[in-house]
Protein backbone atom coordinates (compact mmCIF):
# COMPACT_ATOMS: atom_id res chain seq x y z
CA UNK A 1 0.00 0.00 0.00
CA UNK A 2 1.76 3.41 -1.01
CA UNK A 3 1.35 6.43 1.50
CA UNK A 4 0.55 9.95 -0.23
CA UNK A 5 3.75 11.20 -0.37
CA UNK A 6 4.92 7.90 -2.34
CA UNK A 7 2.49 8.17 -4.79
CA UNK A 8 3.26 12.24 -5.32
CA UNK A 9 7.02 11.68 -5.34
CA UNK A 10 6.61 8.61 -8.20
CA UNK A 11 4.13 11.69 -10.07
CA UNK A 12 7.11 13.80 -9.45
CA UNK A 13 9.94 10.96 -10.50
CA UNK A 14 8.10 9.26 -13.79
CA UNK A 15 6.35 12.40 -15.28
CA UNK A 16 8.03 15.35 -13.96
CA UNK A 17 4.73 16.11 -12.70
CA UNK A 18 5.16 17.78 -8.84
CA UNK A 19 1.00 18.80 -9.00
CA UNK A 20 0.28 15.92 -6.67
CA UNK A 21 3.13 16.51 -4.05
CA UNK A 22 2.39 20.10 -3.81
CA UNK A 23 -0.77 19.63 -3.01
CA UNK A 24 0.10 18.58 -0.01
CA UNK A 25 1.93 21.00 1.01
CA UNK A 26 -1.07 24.08 0.82
CA UNK A 27 1.24 26.74 2.21
CA UNK A 28 3.58 25.66 -0.78
CA UNK A 29 0.58 26.45 -3.20
CA UNK A 30 0.30 29.70 -1.59
CA UNK A 31 3.20 31.07 -1.89
CA UNK A 32 2.87 29.71 -5.82
CA UNK A 33 5.92 27.43 -5.78
CA UNK A 34 6.87 25.72 -8.59
CA UNK A 35 9.35 23.07 -9.50
CA UNK A 36 11.50 23.01 -12.40
CA UNK A 37 14.68 20.86 -13.19
CA UNK A 38 18.17 23.18 -13.69
CA UNK A 39 21.34 21.26 -14.91
CA UNK A 40 19.54 17.35 -14.36
CA UNK A 41 18.59 19.09 -10.59
CA UNK A 42 15.36 19.91 -8.90
CA UNK A 43 14.81 23.56 -8.84
CA UNK A 44 12.36 25.71 -7.19
CA UNK A 45 10.68 28.87 -8.59
CA UNK A 46 8.36 31.17 -7.23
CA UNK A 47 6.94 33.63 -9.52
CA UNK A 48 6.61 37.76 -8.55
CA UNK A 49 3.31 38.49 -7.56
CA UNK A 50 2.87 42.15 -5.70
CA UNK A 51 1.49 40.65 -2.55
CA UNK A 52 5.14 38.97 -1.48
CA UNK A 53 6.48 42.57 -1.02
CA UNK A 54 7.93 43.13 2.19
CA UNK A 55 8.65 47.20 1.56
CA UNK A 56 6.78 48.75 -1.17
CA UNK A 57 9.72 52.18 -1.22
CA UNK A 58 12.55 49.84 -2.65
CA UNK A 59 10.54 47.18 -3.39
CA UNK A 60 11.36 44.32 -1.77
CA UNK A 61 10.72 40.92 -1.52
CA UNK A 62 9.18 40.11 2.38
CA UNK A 63 12.73 38.49 4.01
CA UNK A 64 9.79 35.81 5.46
CA UNK A 65 8.80 34.95 2.01
CA UNK A 66 12.02 34.51 1.21
CA UNK A 67 12.92 32.06 3.97
CA UNK A 68 9.90 29.94 4.07
CA UNK A 69 10.36 29.13 0.28
CA UNK A 70 13.69 28.38 1.04
CA UNK A 71 12.55 25.99 3.82
CA UNK A 72 9.98 24.82 1.34
CA UNK A 73 12.81 24.51 -1.26
CA UNK A 74 14.83 22.15 1.27
CA UNK A 75 11.79 20.29 2.41
CA UNK A 76 10.44 19.72 -1.36
CA UNK A 77 14.64 18.41 -2.26
CA UNK A 78 14.58 15.80 0.89
CA UNK A 79 10.52 14.74 -0.46
CA UNK A 80 12.06 14.10 -3.92
CA UNK A 81 15.70 12.73 -2.90
CA UNK A 82 14.80 10.48 -0.54
CA UNK A 83 11.84 8.06 0.29
CA UNK A 84 10.15 9.92 2.99
CA UNK A 85 6.39 8.71 4.00
CA UNK A 86 5.75 11.89 5.49
CA UNK A 87 7.24 15.78 5.07
CA UNK A 88 10.52 15.84 7.16
CA UNK A 89 10.46 17.90 10.44
CA UNK A 90 12.46 20.80 10.43
CA UNK A 91 15.14 20.97 13.55
CA UNK A 92 16.55 24.14 12.94
CA UNK A 93 17.18 26.99 9.92
CA UNK A 94 19.80 29.61 9.29
CA UNK A 95 19.61 32.07 6.73
CA UNK A 96 22.11 34.63 5.69
CA UNK A 97 20.46 37.30 3.62
CA UNK A 98 23.39 38.63 1.24
CA UNK A 99 21.25 41.23 -0.78
CA UNK A 100 17.50 42.32 -0.82
CA UNK A 101 15.00 40.04 -2.67
CA UNK A 102 13.63 42.40 -6.04
CA UNK A 103 9.82 42.31 -7.02
CA UNK A 104 11.15 39.33 -9.25
CA UNK A 105 10.80 35.54 -9.80
CA UNK A 106 13.24 33.99 -7.13
CA UNK A 107 14.73 30.86 -7.27
CA UNK A 108 16.44 28.12 -5.14
CA UNK A 109 18.11 24.90 -5.56
CA UNK A 110 19.67 22.07 -2.69
CA UNK A 111 22.37 20.22 -1.62
CA UNK A 112 21.89 17.47 0.62
CA UNK A 113 25.09 17.40 2.45
CA UNK A 114 24.12 14.66 4.21
CA UNK A 115 21.80 12.18 5.10
CA UNK A 116 21.88 10.29 8.22
CA UNK A 117 19.62 7.61 9.52
CA UNK A 118 17.77 10.34 11.34
CA UNK A 119 18.95 13.73 10.41
CA UNK A 120 19.55 15.28 6.92
CA UNK A 121 21.51 18.42 6.58
CA UNK A 122 20.59 20.76 3.46
CA UNK A 123 22.17 23.91 2.19
CA UNK A 124 19.91 26.26 0.05
CA UNK A 125 21.15 29.01 -2.47
CA UNK A 126 18.68 31.66 -3.48
CA UNK A 127 18.78 33.64 -6.18
CA UNK A 128 17.45 35.95 -8.73
CA UNK A 129 17.60 36.37 -12.84
CA UNK A 130 21.03 34.14 -12.82
CA UNK A 131 22.02 31.31 -10.47
CA UNK A 132 25.30 33.42 -9.53
CA UNK A 133 23.11 36.60 -8.38
CA UNK A 134 22.94 34.69 -4.78
CA UNK A 135 20.21 37.17 -2.46
CA UNK A 136 20.43 34.40 0.25
CA UNK A 137 22.17 31.30 1.38
CA UNK A 138 20.64 29.05 4.68
CA UNK A 139 21.32 25.53 5.75
CA UNK A 140 18.82 23.37 8.00
CA UNK A 141 18.47 20.19 10.01
CA UNK A 142 15.65 18.02 9.26
CA UNK A 143 14.37 14.21 11.36
CA UNK A 144 13.96 11.79 8.92
CA UNK A 145 11.85 8.63 9.34
CA UNK A 146 9.68 10.73 11.88
CA UNK A 147 7.18 8.00 13.35
CA UNK A 148 3.56 8.93 12.83
CA UNK B 1 9.26 62.08 24.48
CA UNK B 2 6.02 59.84 25.24
CA UNK B 3 7.05 57.25 22.40
CA UNK B 4 3.02 55.78 22.04
CA UNK B 5 2.31 57.95 18.91
CA UNK B 6 5.14 56.60 16.58
CA UNK B 7 4.02 53.31 17.91
CA UNK B 8 0.89 53.30 16.75
CA UNK B 9 1.79 54.43 13.27
CA UNK B 10 4.24 52.01 13.13
CA UNK B 11 0.98 49.31 13.90
CA UNK B 12 -0.58 50.92 11.43
CA UNK B 13 1.73 50.98 8.72
CA UNK B 14 2.61 47.73 9.56
CA UNK B 15 -0.62 45.98 9.36
CA UNK B 16 -2.33 47.71 6.71
CA UNK B 17 0.59 48.88 4.16
CA UNK B 18 3.25 46.00 4.27
CA UNK B 19 1.92 43.88 1.36
CA UNK B 20 2.45 40.10 2.78
CA UNK B 21 1.33 41.08 6.11
CA UNK B 22 -1.52 42.21 4.83
CA UNK B 23 -2.41 39.44 2.53
CA UNK B 24 -1.38 37.15 5.40
CA UNK B 25 -3.35 38.22 7.70
CA UNK B 26 -1.13 39.16 10.88
CA UNK B 27 -2.56 41.23 13.50
CA UNK B 28 -0.51 43.41 16.16
CA UNK B 29 -1.76 42.42 19.65
CA UNK B 30 0.95 44.97 21.44
CA UNK B 31 3.89 47.38 20.35
CA UNK B 32 6.24 49.38 22.70
CA UNK B 33 10.16 50.18 23.22
CA UNK B 34 10.98 46.62 24.59
CA UNK B 35 8.77 44.36 23.16
CA UNK B 36 6.29 43.72 20.28
CA UNK B 37 3.69 40.67 19.86
CA UNK B 38 2.08 39.78 16.65
CA UNK B 39 -0.54 37.14 16.31
CA UNK B 40 -1.45 35.18 13.06
CA UNK B 41 -4.79 33.97 13.04
CA UNK B 42 -5.40 30.20 11.34
CA UNK B 43 -5.80 29.69 7.95
CA UNK B 44 -5.98 25.68 6.05
CA UNK B 45 -3.18 27.37 3.73
CA UNK B 46 -0.76 27.63 6.39
CA UNK B 47 -0.37 24.00 6.53
CA UNK B 48 3.09 22.14 5.05
CA UNK B 49 1.91 18.11 5.74
CA UNK B 50 -2.12 18.12 5.11
CA UNK B 51 -2.29 14.85 5.79
CA UNK B 52 -0.67 15.51 9.58
CA UNK B 53 -2.34 18.49 9.67
CA UNK B 54 1.20 20.86 10.51
CA UNK B 55 1.70 23.82 9.75
CA UNK B 56 4.84 25.03 7.31
CA UNK B 57 7.67 26.11 9.43
CA UNK B 58 7.88 28.83 6.53
CA UNK B 59 4.30 30.02 8.04
CA UNK B 60 6.42 30.28 11.75
CA UNK B 61 9.72 32.07 9.50
CA UNK B 62 7.52 34.47 8.19
CA UNK B 63 5.57 35.58 10.94
CA UNK B 64 9.08 35.55 12.79
CA UNK B 65 10.80 37.82 9.85
CA UNK B 66 7.84 39.97 10.93
CA UNK B 67 8.00 40.47 14.56
CA UNK B 68 11.72 41.11 14.77
CA UNK B 69 12.10 43.94 11.97
CA UNK B 70 9.04 45.67 13.69
CA UNK B 71 10.77 44.90 17.18
CA UNK B 72 13.90 46.91 16.01
CA UNK B 73 11.73 49.50 14.61
CA UNK B 74 9.85 49.43 18.11
CA UNK B 75 13.20 49.83 19.97
CA UNK B 76 15.04 52.74 17.55
CA UNK B 77 11.89 54.61 18.05
CA UNK B 78 12.44 56.63 15.00
CA UNK B 79 11.67 54.99 11.37
CA UNK B 80 15.07 54.07 9.48
CA UNK B 81 16.04 51.52 7.02
CA UNK B 82 16.89 48.57 8.12
CA UNK B 83 18.36 45.05 6.52
CA UNK B 84 17.82 41.37 7.99
CA UNK B 85 21.54 40.23 8.42
CA UNK B 86 20.67 37.13 9.52
CA UNK B 87 17.86 34.54 11.37
CA UNK B 88 18.20 31.48 12.69
CA UNK B 89 15.25 29.16 14.02
CA UNK B 90 15.33 26.68 16.22
CA UNK B 91 12.03 24.56 16.06
CA UNK B 92 11.20 23.14 19.26
CA UNK B 93 7.87 21.25 18.57
CA UNK B 94 5.22 21.27 15.86
CA UNK B 95 3.04 23.95 15.24
CA UNK B 96 -0.30 22.15 14.77
CA UNK B 97 -3.48 23.09 12.69
CA UNK B 98 -6.68 24.96 13.86
CA UNK B 99 -4.61 26.97 16.63
CA UNK B 100 -3.33 30.58 15.78
CA UNK B 101 0.42 31.46 16.01
CA UNK B 102 1.44 34.33 18.32
CA UNK B 103 5.33 35.58 17.92
CA UNK B 104 6.58 37.47 20.69
CA UNK B 105 10.26 39.41 19.40
CA UNK B 106 12.31 41.68 21.67
CA UNK B 107 15.80 43.32 21.21
CA UNK B 108 18.72 42.42 23.29
CA UNK B 109 21.24 44.53 22.04
CA UNK B 110 21.76 47.67 20.02
CA UNK B 111 24.47 48.78 18.81
CA UNK B 112 25.17 52.23 16.22
CA UNK B 113 24.72 49.84 13.15
CA UNK B 114 23.86 46.50 14.41
CA UNK B 115 20.39 45.42 16.58
CA UNK B 116 20.70 41.87 18.17
CA UNK B 117 17.23 40.46 18.39
CA UNK B 118 15.53 37.07 19.77
CA UNK B 119 11.75 35.81 19.42
CA UNK B 120 9.52 33.07 20.38
CA UNK B 121 6.66 31.55 18.66
CA UNK B 122 3.69 29.30 20.59
CA UNK B 123 -0.14 28.43 20.03
CA UNK B 124 -1.80 27.62 23.58
CA UNK B 125 0.91 28.94 25.48
CA UNK B 126 4.20 30.58 25.87
CA UNK B 127 5.65 28.59 28.31
CA UNK B 128 5.21 25.85 25.56
CA UNK B 129 7.27 27.44 22.65
CA UNK B 130 6.66 25.71 18.73
CA UNK B 131 9.99 27.64 17.62
CA UNK B 132 12.70 30.26 19.15
CA UNK B 133 14.90 32.35 16.89
CA UNK B 134 17.74 35.13 17.12
CA UNK B 135 18.32 37.60 14.23
CA UNK B 136 21.13 40.16 13.34
CA UNK B 137 19.61 43.39 11.56
CA UNK B 138 21.52 46.28 10.15
CA UNK B 139 20.56 49.58 10.52
CA UNK B 140 21.51 51.78 7.57
CA UNK B 141 21.69 55.69 7.87
CA UNK B 142 22.65 56.47 4.39
CA UNK B 143 19.25 55.54 2.70
CA UNK B 144 16.28 57.90 2.58
CA UNK B 145 13.89 55.75 1.25
CA UNK B 146 10.95 55.00 3.77
CA UNK B 147 10.82 51.97 6.47
CA UNK B 148 7.78 50.48 5.63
Amino acid sequence: MSNPFQIARNAARQHQDHAPLLALMPYARFLGVRMTERDGKPCSHLPFRPSLVGNRSIPALHGGVTAAFMENAALLHLLLAMDETRVPKSIDFAIDYLKPGRAEDTYADCDLSRAGQRVAHVTVRCWQRTPDQVIAIARGHFLLGATE
Amino acid sequence: MNPAPYHELLAERFTRHVPHIHELGIEMVSIDVERIELRLPYREDWLGDVVHRLIHPGVTSTLIDSACGLAVLARLQNPEPIATLDLRMDYLRPAVADLPLHCEASCYRVTPHIVFVRSSVWQSAPEKPVALSTAAFMRSTTSKKRVI
